[in-house]
């Protein structure tokens, strides 16, 4: 079973400083909360009316001394709060200034595209990073407002359509972290998932080459009926395979789908028989996608995924 | 009938009372303040069942990971509804129509300042809610964009559904009730006070009424041209919000929260004001530092205007903005601090009653102290960046608005209910009410903030199971249906002591504002006579005459 710990777990210095403030602020708020409790525990215990007492008690109408003290205290609190707020900030989110960003976010109803300008890949839903080198992320949308949210490493931030966003990133440990849309944005709000997959500087460079391979179109066999299906049904309207026809970005690239951990931005695992069921009826496992049942037949399926899964 | 010819001609008809059934027509017609705030007391307790329906829904949907009870698109219809009904159609009319009921009342007068703008705002609402759930009959049901309909989700290329047309007009409808009533509110309250009845002897509750009313005046209409102004960009394929075609999404959030911040406001401070009545009166003390109550509601009205982008924080506004936004936040925290602390010296020294109106609002303080620190927890930015759009949100609002305003409301009832009807409610069903209340509120809310910093989205409607989250969930989801238990308790309550209630008296809880000089319910004309107000608790005065509130005070 995968975990997800979020603040109790958290994977970066940012998170981590996050984290320091709010364990700070729970435990001045649990001080303010016991002393109320306390108060009005005592007051119902030892200020009950009490059966048969019919007279009235001392009328006391406030206290001006009181009252300034209560005022006062307070004050000296939000000035701790906010002393500390400001200087969190600036361990979280010092100025981007002209840096270029490593990883490019576009957020899609209802999945995620990762862009990495340096190198030129471009891949969905699952984000690999070299473990503990900060990145600047740029967070962008093509439709409506998300949010990118990785709870174990970072700030949440959202992904407006005509605005850009940029948020500092990084994680301290190797691992897979895992992540959601933060901000409702349709129907499959809840089936927007991230992978962000933490990984050596070395491995992670060699993902990248590996990314950028263009993968040899398959001629023969059933995987070659499978690339031609891909080009005629209606696939290559909405998705890329780098060397072949297909171009759109309108769902995500599929150039190197065996790679990746899971389908439909989070809803399957990735296996050939998940693969099969999802292309059988994507409705099914996420009602409300923006890939439509093709109502392909059992063998068309068959040979769609034979295609797909050779995509490494 | 004697044969003679009377030298005054006989009144036939007896003036109308209350309690005399005149049929459908007396209330659908009535510009009487006590019949339209009744109504719309009645109207919200409808609202509030069906608001509360469409909540045990979404928990039921999310009592398992990966659970199918029902489909995406009804999850986020119910959520959009749920959050309307229950802001717009459920605490903030209850809290106009108790106002409504209890202002001219309270300052001793005989009707609102207007009472035909009066019977217009409650129709606007009931035309507001039939607006919004006329929805349900179109094809593609209600709106599924939420209660704050960001654009541009709620707008024409990614929203086809009449949904949340419907939605916009509905809550038009309210806004101009709203803003009328404010308006209203504000007349009354500044010219048709008894003699005698200064601004500082005025109850609290009329206190913070009147600072509502003028949040209302100030901030509904950037809320109405932004309705009007999303219905150019649905029906006249205008693009105020749409970026694709040159407007902005941000500026729907500006102006959405720019009322919407207040509004919690809205619907706190006549929360704060029944607690500041039901306090004192349950505990034999005059309030503890009136002038700073009183002074308070100023304060946090004021402030509530200035706060609105600590909504935003995660729209990317710069650090600039966000502290600045983040800072005023905290500022309210100081004010209502005050309150609090004043409620619980009111407590202090006094000979406490715990009837059921006392319970709740023990219960109330303590529940609202947790909304509001964890809401000082949320004013700052980086800890926003940890908890916004997840459930740890959801805890703290409901904790405001739950916890908060309606275990107020739930006080309000109790404490007025003898007012109203001449009946008082079952102590025994409003104990059972109370604690099934207080368990269910807490088993529901409370674990969700939990939910909330381990990662849990707002307004999904499924998750992963990951440890430990389907059982949070499933706590959570029995909390909600001890919560439906009861209401049905709550709702029981009040048909029982409607038919079999024991008779009220005048002044059952032996209160001190003038409503209670009245009698129970009142004749249409309010009073036969005003008894004198010479300080802030005219029966007070009445009943101790050797020891007045204030006692150098003349008659006027």
């Amino acid at each position: 079973m995968e975990n997800l710990g979020g603040l109790f777990n958290p994977s970066s210095p940012e998170m981590e400083a996050m984290a320091e403030l709010t364990y700070y602020i729970i435990a001045i708020s649990i001080g303010i909360l016991a002393i109320i409790v306390v108060a009005v525990t005592y007051i119902i215990i030892r200020y009950r009316k009490q059966s048969g007492d019919n007279s009235e008690p001392y009328q006391n109408f406030g206290d001006l001394r009181l009252e300034i003290v209560w005022t006062v205290i307070p004050i000296a609190i939000v000035a701790v709060l906010f002393q500390l707020t400001c200087s969190t900030m600036k361990t979280i989110d010092p100025a981007v200034g002209n840096e270029d960003p490593d990883i490019v976010v576009i957020g899609h109803q209802w999945w995620w595209e990762f862009y990495y300008p340096k190198s030129g890949v471009l891949t969905a839903n699952e984000m690999h990073i070299p473990a503990g080198k900060k990145m600047l992320l740029r967070i962008e949308s093509i439709d409506v407002i998300h949010d990118f949210w990785i709870p174990e490493l970072g700030p949440k931030i959202d992904a407006v359509p005509g605005h850009t966003n940029h948020l500092w990133f990084n994680a301290s440990e190797e691992g897979v972290f895992l992540g959601a849309c933060a901000e409702f944005c349709g129907t499959q709000h809840a089936n927007m998932r991230i992978r962000v997959i933490s990984e050596s500087e070395e491995e992670f460079n060699k993902w990248q080459e590996q990314q950028l391979v263009v993968p040899r179109t398959p001629r023969y066999g059933k995987a070659g009926t499978g690339a031609e299906l891909f080009q005629t049904k209606a696939c290559m309207n909405c998705h890329t395979i780098k060397g072949t026809q297909a171009a759109a970005r309108i769902g995500p690239d599929l150039t190197h789908l065996n790679r990746r951990q899971t389908i439909g931005a989070g809803v399957l695992t990735n296996s050939p028989e998940n693969l099969a069921k999802w292309l059988t009826n994507p409705q099914k496992y996420k009602q409300g996608s923006l890939m439509p049942n093709m109502k392909l037949s059992d063998s068309e399926v068959e040979a769609i995924v034979a295609y797909l899964e050779g995509l490494k | 009938m004697s044969s003679k010819i009377p030298l005054v001609p006989e009144n036939v008809k007896p003036l109308p009372r209350l309690s005399e059934n005149e049929g459908m027509l007396s209330w659908v017609a009535s510009v009487d303040h006590k019949q339209i705030g009744i109504m719309y007391l009645f109207s919200t307790l409808i609202f509030f069942i069906i608001g509360g329906l469409e909540a045990l829904i979404i928990r039921i949907q999310l009592a398992q990971p990966e659970f199918n009870f029902i489909s995406p698109e009804v999850y986020n219809q119910m959520f959009t509804m749920h959050g309307t009904t229950m802001i717009f159609f459920v605490v903030m009319p209850f809290l106009i129509g108790l106002g409504v009921y209890l202002v001219p009342l309270m300052i001793g007068a005989r009707d609102m300042a207007f009472p035909r703008l009066n019977a217009l705002s409650f129709w606007l609402v009931v035309l507001g809610g039939i607006l919004l759930y006329y929805s349900f009959l179109t094809q593609s049901g209600p709106s599924e964009v939420g209660w704050f309909a960001y654009a541009p989700l709620s707008e024409k290329p990614f929203s086809l559904n009449k949904g949340p047309t419907y939605w916009a007009l509905g809550l038009l409808a309210t806004g101009i009730s709203s803003v009328a009533s404010g308006l209203n509110n504000i007349v009354t309250i500044l010219t048709m006070r008894t003699p005698g009845m200064t601004m500082r002897r005025l109850p609290l509750f009329v206190w913070m009424i009147l600072v509502t009313s003028f949040l209302l005046v100030f901030v509904i209409p950037i809320i109405a041209s932004a309705f009007a102004m999303m219905l150019l960009d649905r029906l006249l394929e205008a693009s105020f919000f749409t970026p694709a075609h040159g407007g902005s999404a941000i500026l729907w959030q500006h102006f959405f929260w720019g009322f919407g911040h207040p509004e919690v406001y809205i619907l706190v401070l006549p929360a704060f004001g029944i607690i500041s009545e039901v306090v004192p009166v349950f505990s034999r003390k005059p309030i503890y530092g009136y002038e700073f109550v009183a002074g308070s509601t100023v304060a946090i009205g004021l402030l509530s205007l200035g706060v609105w982008a600590h909504h935003m924080f995660a729209v990317g506004l710069g650090n600039v903005t966000n502290l600045y936004f983040s800072l005023a936040s905290m500022l309210i925290a100081i004010p209502t601090g005050v309150k609090v602390l004043n409620w619980v010296a009111t407590m202090w020294g006094g000979k406490i009653w715990f009837a059921t109106p006392m319970l709740f609002a023990t219960a109330f303080i303590i529940e609202f102290v947790i909304a509001g620190l964890t809401g000082v927890a949320v004013a700052s930015v980086p800890i926003d960046w940890v908890v916004t759009d997840s459930y740890f949100v959801v805890a703290h609002f409901h904790y405001a608005l739950f916890g908060g305003s309606l275990f107020a409301i739930f006080a309000g009832i109790y404490y007025w209910f003898p007012k109203f009807t001449g009946k008082m409610m079952s102590e025994t069903l409003g104990k059972w009410h109370f604690w099934l209340t207080v368990v269910g509120f807490n088993m529901t809310f409370f674990i969700q903030h939990f939910l909330g910093v381990m990662g849990m989205p707002r307004r999904t409607y499924t998750y992963h199971d990951f440890p430990y989250w389907g059982s949070m969930n499933l706590i959570s989801t029995i909390g909600a249906i001890i919560l439906a238990v009861s209401v049905i308790v709550f709702a029981w309550n009040i048909r029982r002591s409607l038919k079999h209630g024991e008779k009220a008296s005048d002044n059952p809880w032996n209160a001190w504002t003038l409503e209670w000089y009245t009698t129970s319910p009142p004749a249409v004309h309010n009073f036969e006579l005003v008894p004198p107000v010479r300080g802030r608790r005219p029966l007070w005065d009445l009943a101790h005459p050797d020891q007045l509130d204030e006692p150098n005070s003349k008659v006027v």
